[in-house]
C-alpha cells in the first residue's frame, strides 16, 4: 500500500497532557499511547473505535480532525503530515474529512436558523453557483437522511428534536460528500428508535457514496450493528483490533471480554447470574477528562 | 381503573404501595398548554421494581417529578391523585398533603435520585458531612448518630468505609453514583425513584449500579421505580415495564411479556430497534417519523402517524389502556394492559380472527 494514496494514516500517535490536574498521577497523563492505524477511502470501510470514558478515543478524533496537535507521531493524508498542510491542500483535507459530534444540542448556534449550517459550508467550499442551486443541494441532502426540508428549514435549533439535529449534521455530510466521516459518539444522546435510523444512514453512505467512517463509541452493540472493523482502546492503547464478527464474538483480550460481559442484554431471560466483584471495577481515583 | 386480578411478585393484600390515578402534568408555554403527562395511571407493589420507558420528551421524568411534587411553574399538576401507603404511616395522597407532611415523607419514605445527581454532590464537603446534612434534615438522628451510620450505608452499596472521608472529586463517576444511592437509602425509604441512573456511565460501572439497585429490593425489600430510555437496563433489572408515549402509558406488563411478546406497535418498534451483539446482522428499522408535539397531540391514537398498522379508526378514536388477557405472561400470570385498537377493537380495525 503506498502511503500517498487516499488514506488517513496514524503513525505512533501519542498525546500527553500535562498540568496541575494530573498532579496525583505524576503530573502528566498519556491520553493516547502510540496509536497506529489506517483509514482507507478505497475500499470504503466502517471502523469502530470502542472504549470507555477517559480511554483517549475522543482525543484521537480531535487529532485526526486537526484540532489537537499530537505530542509525537504523525497523522498523514496522501502521505503528508496534516499539521503541515496549507492552502489548497488544507482546504481539501477539511472538505474530505467531516465530523459528527456527540452533542446535537451544543453544535448549533442558537441565534441562527439551522439553514446556516448548510450555507456556511456551501460558501466555504464553493459548492453552488447560485442561490437556487444551493437550495436544491440542501433539499436533496435533507431528503437523503429522511428529513423533509419543510420540517426543519427556517427553524431555530431549539425548535427541532435531538434526532433531527443529528440528522441535519448527516445531511451536511451528505452535501459535502467527504471521503471520511469522523463520528464521535454521534448516537449516545439519541433514543433507541432514532439511533437505528442514524446508523442506517451511515451504512447507506458507505454503500452509495463510498464514505469511510471512523465511528467512536462506548457502545459495543452499536459497533456490532455497523459491522466492519473494530478497535478496542483502553488508557490510550489500542488493545485489540480486527473484524467485528471476530473481535466481538470471540474476544481475546481480557478487557474486551470484560466489556462484553458487562453489557446488559435486552432479554429478561438472560440476566446476569454471577455478581460483579467490586475489585473488577476500578475504584481508583479517576483523572478528569 | 386498576386491575387487581394480576398476581405480582409481592402479595397485594394490603394494596399497592403507590397508586397513580389519572395523573396530568401540564406546562404553560408561549405556544399554549403543553400536556407533558396526560392521564397516566400506574401502580407499584410492595417490593416491586417498576421500569418506566419511553423516548426523550415522552413525559417519563415528569411522572417522577410529580410523585415528589417537584413540578414547578410553568408546570402544574392538572389532574389526578397519587395514593402512597408508607410502611409506617397512614395512606396519603401525595398531591394533596400539606408541605410539612410532604417534607416528612420525602427522603424518609420516598427517596429520589434525579438524573445526573452524581454531579450534584457538594464539591467542598467530605462525603460523610453530606450524609449528616441529609439525615439531620429529614431524619431524627443526631449528628453523632448519623455519622456512625455512614460506613454501614456505604457498605450497602459496596463502598469502602474510607470513602466517607473523601471529597467528591476523588471519586469516579460510578462511586459518586453509589454514594448518591447510599444517601437515598439512608433513612430506609419504602420507595426509591431513580431517573436515568445508568446514563453516562461506562458499561462495567453501569452493571455495578444495576446490581446495587437490584440489591435494594432483594436485600432490603424496598420498592423501586427505574426511569430509563435504555430498554436493556429494564431487561436486566425490573419486574414490570410501563411504556410511555406522548404523555400516556401505552402498554404496561411483566418484563418478560414486554420483551417476548410486545403488544403495542410502539413497544414492538422499541424492542426491534435494539441492536444485539452476536445476533444475526440484519437491518433494523427503528421507528420513523418524529415524536409529536405536547402542545398539540395528534387526534385519536397519538402514535397513528408513525404506526405501520394505523387505520382511519386510529385517527378518529383515542384508545384506552385496557387489560388484554390473551397475552397473560406465563412467568407471573400478569395480565398486560395495552392502549391499542388492534387488541380491543379488532373488528373496527379489520383484523381477522386468526391474527
Amino acid at each position: 500500500m503506498t502511503s500517498s494514496s487516499k488514506q488517513i494514516e496514524l503513525n505512533e500517535v501519542t498525546q500527553v497532557f500535562r498540568g496541575a490536574a494530573f498532579r496525583q498521577i505524576g503530573g502528566e497523563l498519556t491520553a493516547v499511547d502510540h496509536a497506529s492505524f489506517t483509514l482507507t477511502a478505497d475500499p470504503p470501510q466502517i471502523v469502530s473505535l470502542v472504549g470507555e470514558s477517559g480511554s483517549g478515543k475522543s482525543t484521537i478524533a480531535r487529532i485526526i480532525l486537526g484540532l489537537q496537535r499530537p505530542s509525537s507521531g504523525q497523522v498523514t493524508y496522501y502521505g503528508k503530515d496534516i499539521y503541515s498542510l496549507a492552502g489548497d491542500e488544507f482546504n481539501r483535507y477539511r472538505k474530505d474529512v467531516q465530523a459528527v459530534f456527540q452533542d446535537p444540542y451544543g453544535i448549533f448556534n442558537p441565534f441562527y436558523r439551522v439553514d446556516r449550517v448548510f450555507w456556511t459550508a456551501i460558501k466555504q467550499f464553493k459548492l453552488a453557483k447560485s442561490r437556487g442551486q444551493g437550495q436544491t443541494l440542501i433539499d436533496e441532502s435533507l431528503l437523503a437522511v429522511g428529513l423533509r426540508p419543510a420540517d426543519v428549514l427556517g427553524r431555530y435549533p431549539h425548535q427541532i428534536s435531538g434526532g433531527q439535529r443529528q440528522r441535519i449534521m448527516l445531511a451536511r455530510v451528505s452535501m459535502l460528500r467527504p471521503a471520511f466521516i469522523i463520528a464521535d459518539e454521534p448516537v449516545s444522546m439519541l433514543d433507541a428508535a432514532v439511533r437505528v435510523l442514524f446508523l442506517n444512514i451511515l451504512l447507506d453512505f458507505k454503500q452509495k457514496y463510498g464514505m469511510t467512517t471512523l465511528f467512536i463509541t462506548h457502545d459495543l452493540s452499536t459497533a456490532y450493528y455497523l459491522g466492519g472493523d473494530v478497535m478496542v482502546i483502553s488508557k490510550g492503547k489500542i488493545l485489540e483490533r480486527g473484524a467485528v464478527d471476530d473481535v466481538l464474538v470471540h474476544p481475546r483480550h481480557p478487557y474486551t471480554q470484560m466489556l462484553l460481559s458487562s453489557l446488559p442484554t435486552p432479554d429478561p431471560d438472560a440476566r446476569w447470574q454471577d455478581r460483579l466483584q467490586v475489585s473488577a471495577v476500578s475504584d481508583a481515583t479517576v483523572v478528569p477528562g | 381503573m386498576i386491575d387487581h386480578s394480576r398476581v405480582a411478585v409481592a402479595p397485594r393484600s394490603t394494596g399497592d404501595l403507590v397508586e397513580i390515578v389519572d395523573l396530568g402534568v401540564y406546562y404553560n408555554t408561549v405556544g399554549g398548554v403543553s400536556k407533558a403527562v396526560d392521564g397516566i395511571s400506574l401502580e407499584i407493589g410492595h417490593g416491586e421494581i417498576l421500569g418506566i420507558a419511553g423516548e426523550s420528551g415522552s413525559g417519563k421524568s415528569t411522572v417522577a417529578n410529580a410523585m415528589l411534587r417537584l413540578v414547578r411553574p410553568p408546570g402544574f399538576i392538572a389532574s389526578g391523585s397519587i395514593r402512597f401507603r408508607p410502611g409506617n404511616g397512614k395512606p396519603v395522597d401525595l398531591l394533596q398533603v400539606d408541605e410539612a407532611t410532604l417534607r416528612d415523607i420525602r427522603w424518609r419514605n420516598l427517596a429520589y435520585i434525579p438524573q445526573g445527581s452524581m454531579n450534584s454532590l457538594n464539591p467542598v464537603m467530605r462525603i460523610v458531612d453530606q450524609f449528616v446534612d441529609v439525615m439531620q434534615e429529614h431524619g431524627t438522628s443526631s449528628a453523632h448518630e448519623a455519622r456512625q451510620k455512614v460506613p454501614d450505608l456505604l457498605g450497602q452499596v459496596s463502598l469502602a468505609p474510607h470513602v466517607a472521608r473523601m471529597y467528591p472529586h476523588e471519586l469516579s463517576g460510578g462511586m459518586k453514583q453509589r454514594v448518591i444511592i447510599a444517601m437515598a437509602i439512608a433513612l430506609q425509604p419504602d420507595l426509591v425513584i431513580a431517573d436515568e441512573p445508568t446514563t453516562a456511565l461506562d458499561v462495567n460501572v453501569q452493571r455495578m449500579i444495576i446490581q446495587t439497585l437490584g440489591d435494594l429490593r432483594d436485600r432490603f425489600g424496598m420498592s423501586l421505580i427505574i426511569v430509563s430510555h435504555d430498554m436493556a437496563v429494564h431487561a436486566e433489572l425490573v419486574d414490570r415495564v410501563a411504556i410511555i408515549y406522548a404523555g400516556e402509558v401505552v402498554e404496561v406488563g411483566d418484563v418478560h411479556q414486554i420483551f417476548k411478546r410486545p403488544l403495542h406497535p410502539y413497544t414492538q418498534g422499541l424492542i426491534q430497534a435494539i441492536p444485539h451483539v452476536g445476533g444475526a446482522r440484519r437491518r433494523l428499522e427503528g421507528i420513523s417519523g418524529n415524536a409529536p408535539n405536547p402542545s398539540d397531540w395528534p387526534s385519536g391514537c397519538r402514535f397513528h402517524a408513525r404506526c405501520p398498522y394505523a387505520t382511519e379508526y386510529c385517527r378518529a378514536n383515542h384508545p384506552e389502556l385496557l387489560p388484554f388477557a390473551e397475552a397473560k405472561s406465563g412467568n407471573t400470570g400478569t395480565t398486560p394492559r395495552v392502549a391499542c385498537h388492534l387488541y380491543h377493537h379488532p373488528k373496527e380495525m379489520g383484523v381477522r380472527g386468526d391474527q
